[in-house]
C-alpha cells in the first residue's frame, strides 16, 4: 500500500485505510459501478445532484470511500483541469501533492492552478460530517469508534441518536459503550418528559464528564433577572445533588493530580540528589560540581540524538549508559585530580569542586555555545495519559517517576549486595578500620565518587526531557539537591527519597495559594528553620558515625 | 599610639595600609585640584573602578572576619552586601522625586509602572539620609542576628551552615526577583540622580565616594584588628580551632559567633551602601549564590585569617576580572574556576601565606 500525502497528514485515516483494506474484499468492491457513477456525479453535477451523490456514497462501506469523503469535507478533493480526474491534493506550498482518488496511487506534484476544488454547501458539509461519523462508528478499532461517538455527541440529531442507540446495544468495548450512554443521557436531560430527565440526571452523575458538569451547572444557575434557568424545582434539587457528587470527585481528581505533579517534581529532586547523597553522605565530600555532572548527562543525550536522529527512542535509552559512563569518568577524574588531596577538609573541597563546576560550565559554553539546546522527546514519552475529562497525567513526568524509582532501587541494591557496596559502607563507617582490614580505601573513594557522579549523569538524561539543556542547567538544581540531602539526613539514602518526594509534594500543594516562586521560597525557609530544629535532618545517623 | 601598633604588626600589613591610605587620599585630591586635561588627573572610569574595588575589599574583609577568625564559611555573605545596597538604593530612589519618567513626587517609576497606588510601608523614612544610613547597617544586621541566633543556638556547623547560608541568599534572590516585593523586581533600583543634593554623576562626588570607601575600609580594618586582639577576638579564634573545647570551658560559643556574624554583616552592608552609588544600580543578581562564592575566593586567594589578605585578594581578583573579561571574555570562568582549585589545593594560605613563606625562607 502506498502512503499517500493524505495519510501522512491524517494518521486516523491511514489506520482506517489499513483496517478497511483488509475488510474490503469481503464487502462491496470499491470499483463497483454505482460507486464510480456516484463519483462521476460528484465531479460534474449541480449542487443538488452532488448532494445526492454524497448520500449514495454514504451507503458504501469502504476505506477508500471514507478517505474520499474526508477529503471532500476538508476541501482537499480536486478535479484536474486537463483530464478531469478526481484527485486528493495536499498543499505543500510550492504546489499540490496529488493522488488518484479512485485507487490512491500517487500522481506527483502539480501547480496550484492545475486543479479546481470541488465545492460544497454548508448543508452538505453537515451531512458529510454525519456520514463520516456513522462510517467510523462501525470501524473495527475501538479508538476510532470512541472518537466517532465523541464527534457525534457535539451536534446529535434524531438520526444520529437512533444510530447511537442501536450501536449502544451492539457495542462490545466498555469505554465506547460508556461514551454512547453518556451522550444519550445528556440528550435525555433536555427531554420533555420529567421522568426521563430525572433518570438522565441520576444517570449522568456517575460520569466524570466536563460536559455533564457544565449542563448541571447551567440547571442550577440564575439568569440576569434572578430567575432560575431551570423552572422545575425537583429537577433543580436533583441537579444540585448530582453536582455535589461530581464536584467531590473533581476535588479528588485534582488532589490526585497535585500529588502526581508533586511526585514528579520530587522524582526530579530525588534523581538529582541521590548522586549527591552518596558523595556527600557516604564520603563526606561536598561536590559543588554535581549539578554540572548532571548537565554533562543532559548534553550526552543531546549528542546521542545528533548522532542517531532517526531513532529518537533508542537514542534516549542508549543515552542512559552513555551519560553514566561519561559523568562517572569525569567524576573519577575530579576525585583523583583534586578531591583526594583535600580529604578531611570539607570546606576546601566545597571551594575546589565549585571551581571545577565553573570550568565545566564554561567548557560546555565554549563547545556547544551558550544557547540552550533542544532535546527532542520520543513519541512514547510525549502527550499525556487522559484518564477522564478531569484527570490526565503527562507521560514524560510519569516515566521520570518510574525511572527515578528504578535508579533508586538499583543503587540501593548495589550498595547492599555488591562487593563495592560493602566496601563503600565499610569506608563510610570507619575509614581507618576499613583500611586496616585491607580495603583499598583510595580505590573505593574513586569508585564511590564515580558511582555518585554517574548517577548525576543519568539524572541529567531525565532532566533533558523536561527542561532546557543549557550551561546553567546544573546551577538551577544544585541548591535544591543539597536541601534534599540535608533535609533527609546525610548518609541516608532512604531519607533522601522521602525528603525529595515530600518537598516536591509540599511545593506543588503550596503553589496554588502562593504562586510558584513564593512556594519555593516558603519551602526553602521551612528547610532553613527545620535544620535549626533538627540539624541532622529527618533521619539522622546514629552511633559513632554521627560524630564525625 | 595603640592604633599604630595595631597597624604595624607585620610588614606586609603596613605596606597594604600605606598603599590604601595613599590611594584614598591621592586620587580624590588629584582630581579635585587638577584640571581635566592634566596628566595627574584620573579618569572618571578609573575613579569609580578603584572605588568599587575598595568596597569589594571591605566586603572581603568582613567575610574574612567570619571565616578566617571564626571558622564559619558563610556562602551567603553577598546577601548582606546586597541588603545594604538596597537600603542605599531606596534612599537614592526617593531622591529622584519628580525627575522620574512618570514624574510622581512620591512613587518611584517602577511602582507607577506596576500600578501601585501608594508607597509600601517599608519605603517610609528612606527619603531621610540618616534613616537610610541606619538601615544600611540595621537591615543586614537584623537578618544576620535572626539567622545566626537560630543557627548557632541549635549548633548548626560546618558544611550544614554553609549550605543553609547559601539557601538563605538563594531564597532572597528569588524573593527580590518578584515584582510584588516592591524593590523593582528584575530591574532592581537604578537611574539615580543625586545624593544629598549633589549630582551623583559628577566627578567631585565620585572622588568623594572613593575617599569615603577608602576611609571606611581603613577604619573597619583597624576596628577588626582591634576586635581580633580583644578577649572577644581571642575566644572567637579559639572557637574556630576547637569549638567543643571552648564550650566545655564555659563560654557561650553561640553568643561569640553571633556577635562576630552580625558585626561582619553590618560591615558588608556598609560596603554595599558605598558600592551602589558608584555603580549606579542595585538588582537581585547581587544575591546570586555565585557572587557570595566569589567573595570566598577573594579571601582564600589573599589568605584567610589575616584581614589584609582579604583586601589584597579582593583587589587582585577583581582587577584580573576587569582586565581579563575585557581581553578574552570567555576565559574568565576558566580562570576563576582554576583559581578555586589551585588555591585550595596548592596555596591554602593564599598570597599572604606565600609571601610569608618567602620571607621566612630568606631569613633561614
Amino acid at each position: 500500500m502506498t502512503i499517500s500525502p493524505l495519510t501522512r497528514r491524517y494518521p486516523l485515516i491511514a489506520l482506517l485505510m489499513l483496517v478497511f483494506s483488509l475488510a474490503a474484499h469481503s464487502g462491496e468492491a470499491p470499483e463497483s459501478q454505482p460507486w464510480l457513477d456516484a463519483l462521476d456525479t460528484l465531479k460534474k453535477g449541480s449542487m443538488p445532484a452532488r448532494e445526492k451523490a454524497i448520500l449514495q456514497l454514504a451507503e458504501i462501506k469502504d476505506a477508500h470511500n471514507l478517505a474520499i469523503l474526508q477529503a471532500l469535507l476538508d476541501g482537499k478533493l480536486y478535479l484536474t483541469k486537463t483530464d478531469a480526474k478526481l484527485v486528493i491534493g495536499t498543499d505543500n506550498h510550492q504546489g499540490f501533492d496529488i493522488s488518484n482518488a479512485i485507487n490512491g496511487a500517487s500522481l506527483g506534484v502539480v501547480e496550484h492552478d492545475a486543479l479546481s476544488k470541488i465545492n460544497l454547501t454548508n448543508k452538505m458539509r453537515g451531512t458529510l460530517r454525519k456520514i463520516i461519523g456513522e462510517l467510523e462508528l462501525s470501524a473495527d478499532d475501538p479508538k476510532v469508534r470512541l472518537a466517532a461517538v465523541k464527534a457525534m455527541a457535539k451536534d446529535a440529531d434524531e438520526k444520529a441518536l437512533a444510530l447511537l442507540r442501536e450501536r449502544g446495544g451492539l457495542e462490545q468495548d466498555e469505554a465506547v459503550r460508556a461514551a454512547i450512554k453518556l451522550t444519550l443521557l445528556l440528550q435525555d436531560m433536555d427531554s420533555e418528559d420529567k421522568g426521563v430527565r430525572i433518570k438522565a440526571i441520576e444517570g449522568v452523575k456517575g460520569f466524570d464528564s466536563q460536559e455533564a458538569a457544565n449542563r448541571l451547572n447551567a440547571m442550577v444557575e440564575k439568569d440576569e433577572n434572578g430567575e432560575f434557568m431551570e423552572p422545575d424545582g425537583d429537577i433543580r434539587d436533583l441537579a444540585k445533588a448530582a453536582l455535589i457528587n461530581i464536584n467531590s470527585r473533581l476535588q479528588l481528581y485534582s488532589s490526585i493530580e497535585t500529588v502526581f505533579f508533586g511526585l514528579s517534581l520530587g522524582a526530579v529532586l530525588v534523581l538529582s540528589a541521590i548522586g549527591l547523597a552518596i558523595t556527600f553522605g557516604v564520603m563526606g565530600v561536598i561536590n559543588m560540581a554535581h549539578g554540572e555532572l548532571m548537565m554533562l548527562g543532559a548534553y550526552t543525550t543531546y549528542v546521542m540524538q545528533q548522532l542517531m536522529p532517526n531513532y529518537l527512542g533508542w537514542s534516549i535509552i542508549l543515552s542512559i549508559p552513555a551519560a553514566f559512563v561519561i559523568s562517572a569518568l569525569v567524576g573519577i577524574a575530579i576525585e583523583r585530580g583534586i578531591i583526594r588531596f583535600l580529604y578531611g577538609r570539607p570546606l576546601e573541597t566545597l571551594l575546589a569542586t565549585f571551581g571545577v563546576s565553573l570550568i565545566l560550565q564554561q567548557s560546555v559554553r565554549s563547545i556547544f555555545s551558550p544557547l540552550n539546546r533542544s532535546v527532542a522527546t520520543p513519541e512514547w514519552m510525549s502527550g499525556s495519559w487522559q484518564i477522564n475529562d478531569f484527570l490526565s497525567l503527562t507521560w514524560n513526568r510519569f516515566y521520570i517517576l518510574v525511572f527515578c524509582l528504578l535508579v533508586f532501587v538499583l543503587l540501593l541494591q548495589i550498595l547492599k549486595r555488591t562487593r563495592l557496596g560493602l566496601e563503600v559502607r565499610a569506608v563510610a563507617q570507619n575509614r581507618k578500620m576499613a583500611k586496616a582490614m585491607g580495603i583499598p580505601t583510595a580505590r573505593v573513594d574513586a569508585m564511590t565518587f564515580g558511582l555518585g557522579s554517574g548517577i548525576a549523569g543519568v539524572a541529567g538524561v531525565a532532566l533533558s526531557q523536561i527542561t532546557n539543556v543549557g550551561p546553567n542547567l546544573g546551577q538551577a538544581y544544585i541548591v535544591d539537591s543539597f536541601m534534599v540531602v540535608v533535609f533527609g539526613g546525610v548518609g541516608n539514602l532512604l531519607g533522601t527519597l522521602v525528603a525529595g518526594f515530600s518537598l516536591g509534594i509540599a511545593n506543588k500543594f503550596l503553589e496554588p495559594f502562593a504562586g510558584a516562586v513564593l512556594a519555593k521560597i516558603l519551602v526553602l525557609v521551612f528547610i532553613i528553620l527545620f535544620i535549626q530544629k533538627r540539624p541532622r535532618g529527618l533521619f539522622p545517623q546514629k552511633g559513632r558515625a554521627a560524630d564525625s | 599610639m595603640k592604633l599604630l601598633t595595631l597597624a604595624t604588626q607585620d610588614k606586609t600589613c603596613t605596606t597594604v595600609l600605606m598603599l590604601l591610605a595613599a590611594v584614598t587620599v591621592v586620587i580624590p585630591l588629584c582630581n579635585v585640584l587638577t584640571a581635566v586635561d592634566s596628566p595627574l588627573h584620573f579618569s572618571a572610569y578609573t575613579v569609580s573602578l578603584v572605588g568599587k574595588y575598595l568596597t569589594f575589599a571591605l566586603l572581603g574583609m568582613s567575610l574574612d572576619l567570619v571565616w578566617g577568625y571564626c571558622g564559619i564559611l558563610a556562602l551567603g555573605h553577598g546577601a548582606f552586601f546586597a541588603l545594604g545596597g538596597y537600603a542605599m538604593g531606596m534612599y537614592l530612589m526617593r531622591q529622584i522625586g519628580t525627575r522620574g519618567v512618570y514624574g510622581d513626587p512620591l512613587l518611584p517609576d517602577f511602582m507607577i509602572f506596576l500600578n501601585w497606588k501608594e508607597l509600601p510601608w517599608y519605603w517610609f523614612g528612606f527619603d531621610n539620609f540618616g534613616f537610610a544610613l541606619l538601615m544600611v547597617v540595621l537591615a543586614p544586621g537584623a537578618l544576620a542576628f535572626v539567622f545566626g541566633w537560630l543557627a548557632f543556638r541549635s549548633r548548626v556547623t560546618g558544611v550544614y551552615l554553609s549550605i543553609i547560608t547559601q539557601a538563605l541568599t538563594y531564597a532572597l534572590l528569588l524573593a527580590f526577583f518578584r515584582n510584588e516585593m516592591g524593590f523593582g523586581g528584575n530591574n532592581g533600583l537604578t537611574d539615580f540622580k543625586d545624593i544629598l543634593g549633589f549630582n551623583i554623576q559628577s566627578e567631585n562626588v565620585r572622588s568623594m565616594l572613593l575617599f569615603l570607601s577608602g576611609s571606611a575600609l581603613i577604619i573597619s580594618f583597624l576596628l577588626c584588628r582591634w576586635i581580633a586582639g580583644t578577649k572577644l577576638g581571642r575566644v572567637v579564634t579559639a572557637v574556630r580551632d576547637q569549638e567543643s573545647r571552648v564550650r566545655f570551658l564555659g563560654y557561650r560559643v553561640e553568643m561569640f559567633k553571633l556577635w562576630i556574624f552580625v558585626f561582619a554583616a553590618m560591615l558588608a552592608g556598609v560596603a554595599g551602601a558605598l558600592y551602589v552609588p558608584q555603580v549606579g544600580i542595585i538588582n537581585p543578581s547581587e544575591f546570586t549564590p555565585l557572587n557570595s562564592l566569589e567573595i570566598v575566593v577573594w579571601v582564600a586567594m589573599g589568605g584567610r585569617g589575616t584581614l589584609y589578605g582579604a583586601i589584597i585578594g579582593a583587589v587582585v581578583v577583581n582587577y584580573s576580572k576587569t582586565v581579563l573579561t575585557g581581553l578574552m571574555p570567555d576565559a574568565w570562568l576558566f580562570i576563576l574556576g582554576s583559581l578555586f582549585v589551585v588555591i585550595t589545593v596548592l596555596l591554602p594560605d593564599g598570597i599572604v601565606g606565600l609571601m610569608r613563606r618567602n620571607i621566612r625562607g630568606k631569613q633561614v
